[in-house]
C-alpha cells in the first residue's frame, strides 16, 4: 500500500487515484463536478510558468487546479 | 455594500429569458454545451447570419438568439452560454440552467465534444434529468476521426434515451441530420424517456416520497415550465437554494412553503437519515453518480485507436505556457497582432481617408448648389462628416484587423493558456485568474468583458474582476492610442522599424493598464472587497483549428459593423453640441471657450488642456468621438486646415500648444478614466447596484487623475 499522498506532491508525469476530498461546500462539489471521485486516475500535466497552477488530466479534460485545492485531494500514488 | 447575491448581480437578470414566438407553431430550441465545442459555429451553421445579437470574442455572453427554417417549421435558437455544469457555480451557469428550467424551451440541443466526451457527458447527463426533450449533437466528429477515437452513436443513443446526432459543424451537410432529429422529436407521438441516473438506496427512496407533491404542485401553477418532478425533487433534497430561488421567483409562489411538499420533504429527510444518509453525503452521492454514469456509458461506447491522441496538445503546451517560454511568447504574440493591425490599418487608413475627403467636397457642393444655410453646411460638414471621417478612417480599420486575429487566438484555444500563465499573480492580489480571460473580452469591448465577468464564481472575485475592467483599452480607445504614438513617439513614416517600435509602444502602454489591474485589484482585496482567493478550477480545452473565413466574416458583421453604427449614432449628436457650442455666444465668448476654460487650468494641472478634457468628457456615450471633438474644438477656434493625413493633425495639435508631455498624459487618461456610458449601464445592470457603478467610475478616474498628475509634474521637472 502506497502512503497518502495530495494532488499536489504528484511530479510532472505521475498519475495517481484519488482517494477522498478534504474541501467542504461549494469546492468539494465543483472538484467532483470535474470528476476527481473516489477512484479517479489523475496525471500530472505541468505547472504553469509561474509554478501555480498545476493542470491535469482529468477524465480525458485537462483543468488547472491551484496548490491549496490540490492540497485538498487525497490520492493514492500509483 | 455587503456582498449579498443581490449587490454583487448574481441574479444577473438576462434580457431575452422569454422568448418572443411569431407564430404558435414556431418551436423555441436552446442550444448548450460546453465552452469552445464550436457551439457558435453550429448556432451560426443553422442560423446563417440572422443573429440578433454578436458577442466577443466569439464567446456567448447572454442569451442570442436566431431563426432556422426546416420543413414547415420555423425554429428559433437561443445560444445559451457555454457551461461545463449546470449547478450553478457561477453566475453564467445559473443564466443557462435558468433558460433551460423557466425560459420554456420547446427542446435544448445540447453540443458536445467528440474528442472529450466523457466531461461533457456530465452536462447532457444534467440536462436530461431536467427535461425530456434534449437531442445530443455530438460535434467536431472529424477531430475525433483524426485522432482516431471511435464514438459508437447508436449505443450512446440508447443508453442516454435521447437521439444523438453526429456533426462536424463546419460542413453545413451534416447539420441537417440534427435537424431531422429535432423534427422527428416534435413529430413522435409518445414523449422520449430519457435514461434516468440511479442515485442508490436511501436517495432513491427519498426522491419518489417527494416526486408526487412536487408533480402536483408544478400542475397546479400557471407557468407552463416542463420541468422534470424527479429533478425538482433532487433538488428540494439538496437544499440548492439558487434553484427554489429562481424557482419560487418564477412560478410566483414559495415551493418551500407548499404544505404538501414540506411534509413529504419532512418525510424524505428522515428516510434519508434512516438510511444513514448525512447531507454532505447526498451531496457526494449526486454528483459522483453524474460522474459515474458518464464513465459507464463512455466506456460501452468509445474506443481509442491511439491512447495518445492528445500527446499533440500537450507538446504545444509545454511551449505556450512552458517555464521558460510562456511568457515570452504570450507578449511576442500580443505585439504580433499590434504589429500586423498596425501595418494592415496603414493603406485602407489612407484609402478611407481620401474617400471622406472627396465625400466632403461633393456634400459641400451639393449644399453650395441647393444654396442651403451656411449653418447647416458648416454643421453638416465640420460636424457630422469630419467625425465620422476620423471614425471610419482611423478607427475602423485598426479594428478590421484586430478583431480577426484576437478571435484567431481565441478560436485555437490560446485564451484560457493566458488565464493559466498569469492565474499565480491574481491569486497574489486574491482574485481569479480567470479575470485575465474577461479583460481578453475588455479588448473589444468593456461592456462585453464586464458581462463575461459571470464566469468568475466567487462574488468578491466576480467585482474586482468588473471594477478593473475598464484599465484594459477597448477598441474604441486603443486605435486612439496608436495614432497619439504614431504622431509623438514612433514616428509617422510606414518603414519597419517605426511599425515596429510602434507595436512595442503600444504593448507598453497596455502593459501600463494591465499592470493597474493588479495594483487595482490588490488594493480591492486589502480594503473594501476583503478576501483570500477562493478556489479556482480552469478547463484548459484541447486546441483546434480555426476557421479562418467565418472569423473574417463573424469580425465584419458583429462588430466592424458595430462600431461604425455606434460611431454614426455617436458622431451627429457629438458634431451637433460642438457645432452649436462654438457658435452660440455668451458674455462675447462661445460656449465652448467657456466650458474649455473652466476646465484649463485644471487640465493643465494634468499635463492637458481644457479641450482635451472637455473631450473626454463629451466623449462618454463613445470613446472613439473622443479624439474628433478635440480636433473639432481646436479648428473651429483656430484657421481651417485642410486634415487629411496624421502629419496634418499633429501640426494642428502642435499649434495647440500640445507637447510630448501632452501627448503621453492624453494616453494615460485615455486608459484610465471613467468607463463610457453603455459600460456603465452593464455595470449597473450586473452589480445591481449604483454604489459599484459609481466605483467602477471613479476608480479608473482618481487612478487616472492622480497618475497623470504625477506624470506631468514629474516631467515638467526634468524637461
Amino acid at each position: 500500500m502506497n502512503p497518502v499522498k495530495s494532488l499536489h506532491d504528484l511530479k510532472q508525469g505521475e498519475s495517481g487515484c484519488v482517494r477522498a476530498l478534504l474541501s467542504t461546500g461549494s469546492m468539494r462539489r465543483r472538484l467532483q463536478d470535474i470528476g476527481l471521485i473516489e477512484g479517479t486516475r489523475v496525471k500530472c500535466l505541468q505547472k504553469s510558468p509561474a509554478g501555480d497552477p498545476t493542470a491535469y488530466l482529468i477524465r480525458g479534460a485537462v483543468i488547472a487546479l491551484r496548490s491549496e485545492d490540490a492540497e485538498n485531494v487525497l490520492i493514492a500514488h500509483s | 455594500m455587503g456582498l449579498t447575491n443581490d449587490s454583487t448581480g448574481r441574479k444577473a437578470a438576462d434580457i431575452g429569458l422569454r422568448i418572443k414566438k411569431n407564430s404558435p407553431k414556431d418551436r423555441i430550441i436552446a442550444v448548450a454545451g460546453n465552452p469552445n465545442v464550436g457551439k457558435s459555429t453550429l448556432f451560426n451553421g443553422l442560423t446563417g447570419m440572422n443573429q440578433h445579437t454578436g458577442n466577443w470574442p466569439g464567446k456567448t455572453v447572454t442569451n442570442a438568439q436566431g431563426y432556422c427554417r426546416f420543413g414547415d417549421t420555423t425554429y428559433i435558437l437561443v445560444d445559451i452560454p457555454g457551461t461545463y455544469s449546470l449547478m450553478a457555480h457561477s453566475a453564467e451557469e445559473e443564466v443557462a440552467r435558468d433558460f433551460i428550467c423557466f425560459g420554456d424551451p420547446d427542446a435544448v440541443i445540447v453540443v458536445c465534444d467528440a474528442t472529450c466526451l466523457e466531461r461533457n457527458l456530465n452536462l447532457v447527463l444534467q440536462t436530461i434529468e431536467i427535461t425530456d426533450r434534449v437531442v445530443l449533437c455530438v460535434n467536431l466528429m472529424d477531430e475525433a476521426e483524426k485522432k482516431k477515437i471511435r464514438i459508437d452513436l447508436s449505443a450512446l443513443s440508447e443508453r442516454l434515451g435521447i437521439p444523438v446526432v453526429g456533426t462536424t459543424a463546419r460542413k453545413k451537410k451534416t447539420l441537417s441530420s440534427l435537424m431531422t432529429a429535432l423534427d422527428t422529436l416534435f413529430s413522435a407521438e409518445e414523449r422520449q424517456k430519457p435514461a434516468k441516473i440511479d442515485y442508490g438506496q436511501p436517495t432513491e427512496g427519498a426522491i419518489a416520497i417527494i416526486e408526487e407533491a412536487v408533480e402536483s404542485f408544478l400542475e397546479g401553477q400557471k407557468g407552463r415550465f416542463s420541468l422534470s418532478p424527479r429533478w425538482v425533487a433532487l433538488k428540494l433534497l439538496d437544499r440548492d437554494p439558487t434553484l427554489t430561488d429562481a424557482l419560487s421567483g418564477y412560478l410566483e409562489a414559495d415551493i418551500l412553503r407548499d404544505p404538501a411538499i414540506a411534509a413529504a420533504l419532512d418525510r424524505a429527510r428522515a428516510c434519508l437519515a434512516a438510511g444513514g444518509m448525512t447531507e454532505e453525503g447526498l451531496r457526494d452521492r449526486i454528483v459522483s453518480a453524474l460522474v459515474l454514469t458518464a464513465q459507464n456509458i463512455c466506456r460501452d461506447v468509445l474506443s481509442f485507436d491511439r491512447p495518445d491522441y492528445n500527446e499533440r496538445d500537450r507538446k504545444i503546451d509545454k511551449i505556450l505556457t512552458g517555464r521558460l517560454t510562456g511568457f515570452p511568447i504570450m507578449l511576442a504574440l500580443l505585439a504580433g497582432i499590434f504589429w500586423l493591425t498596425i501595418i494592415g490599418a496603414n493603406y485602407p487608413s489612407a484609402l478611407l481617408s481620401d474617400l471622406f475627403f472627396w465625400l466632403e467636397e461633393i456634400l459641400s457642393d451639393v449644399l453650395g448648389y441647393l444654396s442651403a444655410p451656411v449653418w447647416l453646411h458648416d454643421l453638416l460638414i465640420f460636424g457630422v462628416l469630419r467625425v465620422l471621417g476620423w471614425v471610419v478612417s482611423v478607427m475602423l480599420p485598426p479594428i478590421a484587423i484586430f478583431f480577426p486575429l484576437f478571435t484567431l487566438l481565441e478560436d485555437l484555444g490560446y485564451l484560457p493558456r493566458v488565464a493559466f500563465n498569469l492565474d499565480r499573480y491574481f491569486k497574489k492580489c486574491a482574485a481569479c485568474g480567470k479575470q485575465a480571460l474577461t479583460m481578453c473580452m475588455g479588448f473589444g469591448c468593456n461592456a462585453a468583458g464586464i458581462i463575461g465577468c459571470r464566469i468568475i464564481d466567487s462574488p468578491r472575485e466576480r467585482l474586482i474582476a468588473i471594477l478593473t475592467n475598464n484599465f484594459v483599452p477597448c477598441n474604441g480607445r486603443f486605435p486612439t492610442l496608436i495614432a497619439i504614438l504614431a504622431m509623438f513617439f514612433a514616428g509617422m513614416s510606414s518603414g519597419l522599424f517605426e511599425s515596429v517600435l510602434l507595436a512595442v509602444l503600444l504593448l507598453c502602454i497596455i502593459l501600463i493598464g494591465v499592470g493597474m489591474t493588479f495594483a487595482i485589484s490588490k488594493l480591492l482585496s486589502k480594503t473594501i472587497l476583503k478576501g483570500v482567493p477562493s478556489s479556482f478550477t480552469l478547463e484548459l480545452p484541447p486546441y483546434r483549428k480555426p476557421q479562418i473565413g467565418k472569423i473574417v466574416i463573424r469580425s465584419i458583421f458583429d462588430r466592424t459593423l458595430f462600431v461604425l453604427g455606434r460611431a454614426i449614432i455617436a458622431a451627429i449628436p457629438a458634431g451637433l453640441i460642438i457645432w452649436l457650442a462654438t457658435n452660440i455666444t455668451a458674455g462675447g465668448a462661445t460656449l465652448l471657450s467657456h466650458a474649455s476654460g473652466f476646465l484649463d487650468p485644471f487640465g493643465r494641472l494634468l499635463g492637458m488642456d481644457g479641450v482635451i478634457l472637455l473631450a473626454f468628457i463629451l466623449g462618454m456615450p463613445a470613446n472613439e468621438i473622443v479624439v474628433p471633438i478635440i480636433i473639432m474644438t481646436y479648428m473651429a477656434s483656430g484657421t481651417l486646415t485642410e486634415m487629411d493625413s496624421l502629419l496634418d493633425l499633429k501640426q494642428l495639435l502642435l499649434d495647440n500648444g500640445w507637447t510630448s508631455v501632452t501627448a503621453m498624459c492624453t494616453m494615460l487618461f485615455s486608459l484610465m478614466h471613467w468607463p463610457c456610458t453603455t459600460t456603465c449601464l452593464t455595470i449597473k445592470k450586473e452589480t445591481q447596484s449604483w454604489k459599484w457603478t459609481a466605483l467602477s467610475f471613479l476608480l479608473p478616474t482618481v487612478t487616472g487623475i492622480v497618475i497623470c498628475l504625477v506624470f506631468a509634474n514629474v516631467a515638467r521637472i526634468f524637461l
